[in-house]
């Protein structure tokens, strides 16, 4: 830009120049710091976690009492005991049960939206799709508590309507909108030519979408139901006021196994619930911890292991769609 | 099958293609009725929400402090209360996260770096919101020494939703063709000049419609709010616009409501759903206004 | 082009005055007549209590602003140890190794107040025919490796009810200051039983309890709803029940009563030591009395 207007530019000028170029090397400096602070902030959630977590691991960690046993006693008087089984498997059902919900209907309505609806339909549906995904979770916590709860004991006859079932049904409505932009994300993303070349053999829609989109779109339809999977274990405020909050492991040998009108707990409902209450004791002079620190701390493990669990999710998913896009 | 003459009209439906269509049809309405059933909750739930509240949604419902142990009077405190968090966690996550999103259209190449970055982003989003929670209690509750504060829990809310501005920005770009910055860069523009006279301006709307989603978002959150700063009750004056100072614990919407239905007795139910009733509006609301200004922008381009 | 900066210069504008006239009003406020803060934190049976003495107090004092955070004695207590708050409330006394804490981290012995009392009650639905318990039954019900989880099992026939003769255990989250009394004075510190709905608020037990026929729950007196009962308790076989009452209490008949407590870092100073003196007075002591509690000068402790 200097060169074209030639050498003979007067100090003022340059100056000037001189000027915005150190203020453009600072701006792109600051572009560049803020681009990568997903980084820094994903980085400094793993660290300051597993910062608060870290005493725990170094002394009263035990990996296989902490995720096979089901008694979670962190405050017990005689005996303080740490496992998440019962969580792990709370966590677990939830989820399960959310998906039977969510996955049949949010993939239908996926494909509806990407192949069998005007395109008028469509905007409204995915305007709608994004109102739903806007709730806050409390609102659906208060919902599972106030309107779920009493309706559940009325149809099923259960002895309490806090349970699996309505934190399932719950989630489930939760994970729909994300589940429904994935997979129509993925079903658009079939390249043109697969559906012209059906179309020329004379396929209806139908055996359209069942033969060539819905295998071309298979994996697309995977991230979705792993993002949904993702979007319901790290879900609190919803499955705290509707699962019943029980440590309880919702199996048994009697007749249907799975019993999903017991309570359960969650992970992340465990650490809302009782995080509040954990002291924060510091070190004591000798170097170790007093008993009652661990509570704190051990909260903050099965925060790791949500981030954990978490990251593999939405890694996989990203890994996934991100090979969708190559393709295309 | 209008045609069994002699006459054979090639172009006919023959039995097997009508059985087909048939089966296209059935498929349409299951497929249908299962999207309109995922929205059923959407519009059933607000309609039973606002049956039951109305009673209690009045105008001193919104402008007055909660009273008699909570069982009476208004949700003032907690409104205000969220107005703050949101407010100050927007001064936080717009820059940042506008930035970021220019670094990753406009800047970043496509190498395994940027692959990194936005994996990060994709996790920053999926991170559970109570693990954010304890992260901002960690870094900034304890670490910083914030204490439980307004600051301590916006500046956690700020960083749970820089996702949706980095990603809605980055849309907002993506949609600025290359051609424009081609002609500014061939009238000598540097990046940076390019960015700020062409791309940002064509793309306003679209960012703006991000910044929208966040107040959204960090509006109706209450994990990461629970342990960084939100209290049970805080006596404010009815109608204070300037309650809390930011170093201060404050109430919040949503914390209210969990409260309230978890905690204190004796709360007419009418109260409860009205509660529900205004922090859904609230969010609903601005999310259709989201929705409108970018269905304009969409429908106004000129390229 | 023009446009659009015109535009954002304005909402620049618009958003720092925005921020002026905030800065100017914070500061107001701050250098205004004394605007004070007491903080208080702690025991969800008594935050209701404490919210009420809040927004009374602001009558009387409209300069002092009280604010209330709930979440459980824990939360109390580790914000004293802390530093961070003038006023602590619990269900439940110190431990030594908290008080050890606490001194260490403040510099400060931690002052107890005991500001009024309550009885714990036991609630079962209102159709339950249950009229009273020993508290043998209640930890054969509540206790690890207790037999006792089903009504026919305490020679309660719930089918006249009409509910489940599945007992369902209704108790609090594992750090609240009601769980460890209830743990010290009827388990005896044994454990529980695992598979009870473990509530993170007083109200929420009483709501459940209300909601379930065949539940039993254990929460502050105050918390009583027209949907749910008191169980009168009786301290062992024979001898005789008394139901949660003002008089069973001041009595000393009703075997699960216990002091609301607050706790200061060392002596309180100003404000907070107005407040407290004001909680203890005959103002405050009414409004106990109003939440659903016993206050101090009644129980003749």
């Amino acid at each position: 830009m200097c060169a074209l207007r030639g050498p003979v530019c007067s100090f003022l000028t340059r100056l000037r120049r001189i000027l915005r170029i150190v203020s453009e090397r600072t701006i792109v400096s600051l572009i560049f710091l803020c681009g990568v602070s997903a980084v820094i902030f994903v980085f400094g959630i793993f660290f300051f976690v597993f910062r608060e977590g870290a005493p725990f691991l170094r002394h009263g960690f035990d990996a296989k009492e902490f995720f096979l046993s089901p008694d979670w006693y962190p405050t017990s008087a005689t005996n303080k005991r740490y496992g998440i089984l019962a969580q792990l498997i709370g966590t677990g059902t939830v989820t399960l049960v959310a998906m039977l919900v969510a996955v049949p209907f949010s993939l239908g309505a996926g494909i509806f939206i990407a192949e069998f609806c005007g395109k008028k339909t469509r905007e409204i549906m995915k305007i709608l799709i994004e109102l739903l995904a806007a709730i806050p979770s409390v609102v659906w916590g208060f919902i599972g508590l106030m309107v779920m709860n009493p309706l559940i004991i009325w149809l099923t006859g259960a002895p309490i309507g806090l349970n699996v079932l309505n934190a399932g049904v719950i989630v489930g409505l939760m994970s729909v909108p994300i589940i429904v932009t994935i997979a129509e994300d993925a079903i658009r993303a079939v390249p043109d030519t697969y559906i012209e070349a059906a179309e020329a053999l004379g396929a209806t829609r139908w055996q359209l979408v069942r033969k060539v989109i819905l295998p071309a779109a298979k994996s697309g339809l995977l991230a979705a139901v792993l993002l949904g999977v993702g979007r319901a274990v790290g879900e609190t405020m919803a499955v705290l006021m509707c699962t019943g909050h029980s440590i309880n492991i919702p199996f048994d040998g009697k007749a249907p196994f799975f019993h999903v009108l017991d309570s359960v707990r969650t992970l992340t409902a465990t650490i809302a619930a009782e995080m509040g209450e954990a002291p924060r004791l510091e070190v004591n002079a000798d170097g170790t911890f007093p008993a009652e620190a661990l509570h704190y701390q051990s909260l903050f493990v099965i925060g790791i292991v949500l981030f954990a669990v978490t990251f593999v999710i939405n890694v996989t998913a990203d890994l996934i769609v991100k090979g969708i896009r190559k393709r295309k | 099958m209008k045609n069994h003459g002699n006459t054979k009209n090639l172009f006919a439906a023959t039995e097997l293609i009508n059985k087909k269509l048939r089966a296209q049809r059935i498929v349409k309405w299951i497929f249908g009725l299962m999207s309109v059933a995922i929205l059923i909750p959407l519009v059933g739930l607000t309609t039973c929400l606002i049956i039951r509240a109305w009673p209690s949604l009045t105008w001193d419902f919104l402008t007055d402090v909660p009273k008699q142990g909570m069982r009476s009077g208004g949700i003032w405190s907690a409104l205000v209360g969220t107005m703050y968090t949101v407010t100050f966690s927007l001064l936080v996550a717009v820059p940042v996260g506008v930035m970021a999103g220019i670094y990753l259209n406009e800047y970043a190449r496509d190498n395994w770096f940027t692959r990194i970055v936005n994996l990060a982003v994709v996790n920053l989003a999926g991170v559970p919101s109570i693990v954010h929670a304890l992260f901002g209690l960690g870094a900034f509750v304890v670490f910083a020494g914030l204490g439980k504060s307004i600051l301590s829990a916006s500046l956690t809310l700020a960083i749970m939703t820089l996702p949706v501005i980095i990603v809605s920005t980055k849309e907002a770009l993506l949609a600025v063709p290359l051609t424009f910055r081609m002609a500014c860069w061939n009238l000598g523009a540097s990046r940076w000049q390019t960015i700020r006279t062409i791309v940002l301006p064509n793309s306003i709307g679209g960012i703006l419609t991000g910044i929208i989603l966040q107040v959204c978002r960090a509006a109706g959150e209450t994990a990461p709010i629970m342990f960084t700063g939100a209290v049970f009750y805080k006596a404010v004056q009815r109608g204070d616009l300037f309650p809390y100072k930011p170093t201060e614990q404050f109430m919040a919407l949503s914390y209210h409501l969990h409260t309230i239905s978890t905690q204190v007795p004796g709360v007419p139910e009418s109260m409860l759903y009205a509660t529900a009733v205004v922090l859904l509006g609230f969010v609903l609301a601005f999310n259709t206004i989201a929705i409108v200004l970018r269905t304009r922008i969409r429908n106004r381009k000129k390229w | 082009m023009k446009n659009w900066k015109q535009e954002l210069i304005k909402c620049v504008m618009a958003a720092s005055m925005a921020v002026s006239l905030f800065g100017c009003k914070g500061e107001k406020g701050a250098s205004g007549p004394q605007k004070v803060v007491i903080s208080n934190s702690g025991s969800d049976t008594m935050v209701n209590l404490a919210q009420m003495w809040a927004e009374e107090y602001q009558k009387i004092k409209p300069e002092v602003s009280v604010e209330v955070a709930g979440g459980g004695s824990g939360v109390g207590i580790r914000d004293l140890i802390q530093g961070i708050v003038d006023i602590a409330n619990c269900s439940r006394d110190l431990t030594d190794a908290e008080k050890e804490q606490a001194k260490r981290n403040t510099g400060k012995e931690p002052v107890e107040w005991i500001v009024g009392y309550d009885a714990l009650a036991v609630y079962v639905h209102k159709s339950n025919p249950v009229e009273s318990l020993t508290l043998e039954q209640l930890a054969s019900v509540y206790a690890e490796g207790g037999p006792v989880d089903k009504w026919s099992q305490l020679n309660i026939d719930m089918k006249a009810a009409g509910g489940n003769d599945e007992i369902v255990r209704v108790s609090r989250q594992n750090s609240s200051g009601t769980y460890f009394y209830f743990r010290e004075v009827v388990l005896g510190n044994k454990d529980y039983k695992p598979g009870s709905r473990d509530m993170s608020g007083s109200k929420d037990v009483v709501e459940l309890v209300g909601k379930t026929i065949g539940a039993i729950g254990y929460s502050g007196m105050g918390y009583v709803t027209d949907a749910v009962k008191f169980v009168k308790l009786s301290a062992g076989e024979g001898k005789p029940a008394y139901e949660p009452s003002l008089e069973n209490v001041a009595a000393g008949h009703y075997p699960l009563a216990r002091s609301l407590l607050m706790y200061t870092d060392g002596q309180p100073q100003g404000a907070a030591k107005e407040y407290i003196e004001w909680i203890l007075s005959p103002a405050g002591q009414e409004i106990v009395k109003k939440a659903g509690y016993i206050p101090v000068a009644a129980s003749g402790k």
